[in-house]
């Protein structure tokens, strides 16, 4: 790992101070503490509005959750093992000094149908949208994951689907694209700025304001303007719920610590968020470190950016001093983004999770060797939180619990991979 | 009287924008005074511009693919203030650039270089705090923006705290694509001026003298912005005599409307 933070950093007193809960936000109007908000067009601030007041109402309606329920039992697949990866545990407790190398669970989200937990938060607000009387759903996607998940819930419903990618996406990302068409979906290639996820998403809101009538934005991760952070987490959260009963039930206590890979943050904010009251659960959320956070070519917004607007939320994101924002690199699409979900600037600015860059070099090796160790291929974005293992592992006792969201699956990533080793396939 | 209040006092304005750093910016801005233009709009360029359909999102990668920093666009609005003392010069553009060094650091700015109001597209009313407290207690007025979806219970929130004029966008959309139907303006203006004392500018869409003159005999002012991007996309730093041109038929057709 390429930051020393301390892995059992307490959490600020000054925060804890300050919050009875760790869970209660968003405030009324949206925030995480100067977090969040609503920074949209005019055009779109009612349909915004109108879409937290259906949200309100969804969240007190048993029906509208027993629904999610069942989709998520019978089409998801759920619940995704919590699995103990005794090879990769035995591993990291040979190289750890004596007395350290914890025991290392996954969370298998990459179990889930189309591979990935991005499908949890689509069929959550499908049903919304369809609660909404929405006939017609876009989304923005960079790698595909999330446009392959909105396309695969758009199907199931029988709605039309238009999917945003980036030109250059679509070029290195075909088996996605052509997943996406089998599912019914169109798909727009976007030709602005970069060509890439934060592109896609400018050309999603722009088509959404045209068309906020009938079309509903399934937003892709715990960003965007109030209330997308707060339902994608909601929705997201059946991850950190399952974690817990399923480690309760298998060790009679909670985990340790949980690390997760931090793009925009939903597989993170997932995992966490559902843990945030156990002063004892620490939490690590990895950002993408690309080349170096010290280079021009990282995605680690926390550590390398600074508090900004974009994309409808306030949160941490990578930009030069007169707020243009700059591009992010990484070798998971999935992590390419210049900014983060703002429920995790707070955590991060408050103390309670620690967040840490990874490179692009040292997630390609936890790659392999995840690969190798337990028989599970995982996505690039999982790679990073896996890559963290070094780290965490030599400074934790052996009998404490780890937990490892492999947030999905690498099949999609393997031409990624084989270029960066020089192998020809 | 402030500059807007003499600007709108003499009958419908014609209100022009380009984007700051896009071609020769400063001669471009003193021929849309030539022309006959009210009230400039100055976009301030971004990487991200949202709202912006595709000429201005060109014009913000042009301008920026030249170097242009926030510094630059106060230099044109200094540039502009000493030659064109009269004339109400309005920053337009995103929150990000706005508040990168302190929404108090914006307002000085804009107070320092001569700017009368600033048209931030994504900060609505609900974020009001974000810039509109440090933009009013430096004088600055803060235009907001009303759509065909701002519903007459919204619409006090966006009066509030507002001033110079308000500006309708009149498609629910992007800048520089459809056009709205009159009798949707007609209406909306109505409503708007029932609501509030502050001038009624409608913009997005608006292209032509016939479009800007039928608008200006109902609204108080008309905002034209793609179609002189477009000029100064295909002139590049000789577009200030076509600027120019183009200024002088739509303030013809806007101030002969009534």
């Amino acid at each position: 790992m390429t930051d020393q933070t301390p892995v059992n950093r307490p959490a600020s007193p000054l925060a804890a101070d300050q919050v009875n809960s760790w869970r209660a936000l968003p405030d009324a109007s949206g925030h995480f503490g100067q977090f969040g908000g609503r920074y949209v067009a005019e055009t779109l601030m009612p349909l915004i509005l109108d879409l937290e007041k259906e949200y309100r109402k969804a969240q007190d309606d048993p029906a509208f959750w027993s629904e999610f329920d069942s989709l998520m039992k019978d089409f998801v697949g759920r619940p995704s093992p919590l699995y103990y990866a005794p090879r990769m545990t035995e591993h990291w407790r040979e190289k750890a000094p004596a007395g350290k190398g914890p025991k290392i669970y996954f969370k298998r989200e990459e179990l889930n149908h189309t591979g990935a937990h991005k499908i949890n938060n689509c069929i959550g607000q499908i049903l919304l949208a369809m609660r909404m009387g929405k006939t017609k759903i876009i989304a923005e996607t960079g790698a595909g994951q999330h446009g392959v998940a909105t396309a695969t819930v758009a199907a199931r419903f029988g709605l039309p689907c238009t999917i945003f990618m980036g030109a250059t996406d679509v070029e290195r990302q075909k088996p996605n694209v052509f997943r996406m068409k089998l599912l019914g979906a169109e798909v727009v290639p976007v030709t602005s700025g970069a060509m890439t996820l934060k592109d896609a998403m400018n050309d999603a809101l722009r088509h959404w304001v045209a068309n906020v009538h009938d079309t509903f934005y399934i937003i892709g991760t715990a960003a965007g303007p109030h209330p997308y952070p707060e339902l994608v987490r909601d929705f997201q959260s059946i991850i950190g719920k399952e974690t817990r009963e399923q480690m309760l039930e298998k060790e009679g206590r909670l985990p340790d610590r949980l690390v997760a890979a931090v793009g925009g943050g939903s597989n993170a904010i997932g995992l966490f968020h559902p843990f945030l009251d156990d002063p004892d659960v620490q939490m690590t959320g990895i950002e993408a470190g690309g080349h170096g956070v010290g280079t021009d070519k990282h995605a680690a917004s926390l550590t390398g950016g600074k508090p900004g607007i974009l994309h409808g939320n306030k949160t941490y994101l990578l930009q030069d001093e007169d707020g243009q924002i700059t591009e992010a690199h990484s070798i998971s699409a999935g992590l390419d983004y210049p900014g983060l979900g703002p429920e995790h600037s707070w955590l991060h600015e408050s103390g309670r999770v620690d967040y840490v860059p990874i490179t692009d070099g040292e997630a390609l090796e936890a790659f392999q060797l995840c690969c190798a160790l337990e028989g599970i291929i995982p996505a690039l974005e999982s790679a990073h939180a896996l890559a963290a293992l070094p780290q965490l592992t030599a400074e934790m006792d052996e009998d404490q619990l780890l937990v490892v969201n492999v947030s999905g699956r690498g099949d999609k990533d393997i031409f990624t991979v084989a270029e960066a080793l020089d192998v020809e396939l | 009287m402030t500059r807007f209040e003499n600007a709108f006092a003499k009958g419908p304005a014609l209100v022009t924008f380009i984007t700051g750093g896009d071609g020769d910016t400063a001669a471009n801005l003193d021929a849309l005074v030539a022309g006959g233009a009210d009230v400039i709009e100055l976009g301030m360029p971004f990487t991200d511009p949202m709202a912006d359909g595709d000429a201005i999102q060109q014009a913000n990668i042009r301008a920026l693919g030249k170097g242009t920093r926030t510094k630059d666009i106060f230099d044109l609005a200094t540039g502009f203030r000493q030659r064109h003392p009269d004339v109400p010069l309005v920053l337009m553009g995103y929150a990000n650039p706005m508040i990168a060094r302190g929404a108090d650091w914006f307002a000085a700015e804009c107070a320092k270089a001569g700017v009368d109001g600033v048209i931030c597209v994504d900060i609505p009313p609900e974020e009001d705090a974000e810039l509109g407290p440090a933009l009013r207690a430096a004088g600055i007025s803060l235009i907001r923006l009303a759509t065909p979806t701002t519903d007459a219970s919204r619409l006090p929130a966006v009066l509030e705290g507002s001033s110079g004029f308000l500006y309708y966008v009149s498609v629910a959309g992007i800048t520089g694509t459809q056009t709205a139907a009159q009798t949707s303006i007609e209406d909306a203006v109505g409503r708007l001026k029932a609501a509030s004392d502050i001038p009624v500018a409608v913009g997005f869409g608006v292209r032509t003298p016939e479009q800007a003159s039928a608008i200006a005999k109902v609204a108080d002012g008309v905002v034209v912005g793609s179609a002189f991007v477009d000029l100064v996309k295909e002139h590049g730093d000789k577009a200030a005599g076509p600027l120019r041109e183009l200024t002088s038929a739509l303030a013809e057709a806007v101030h002969s409307a009534r």
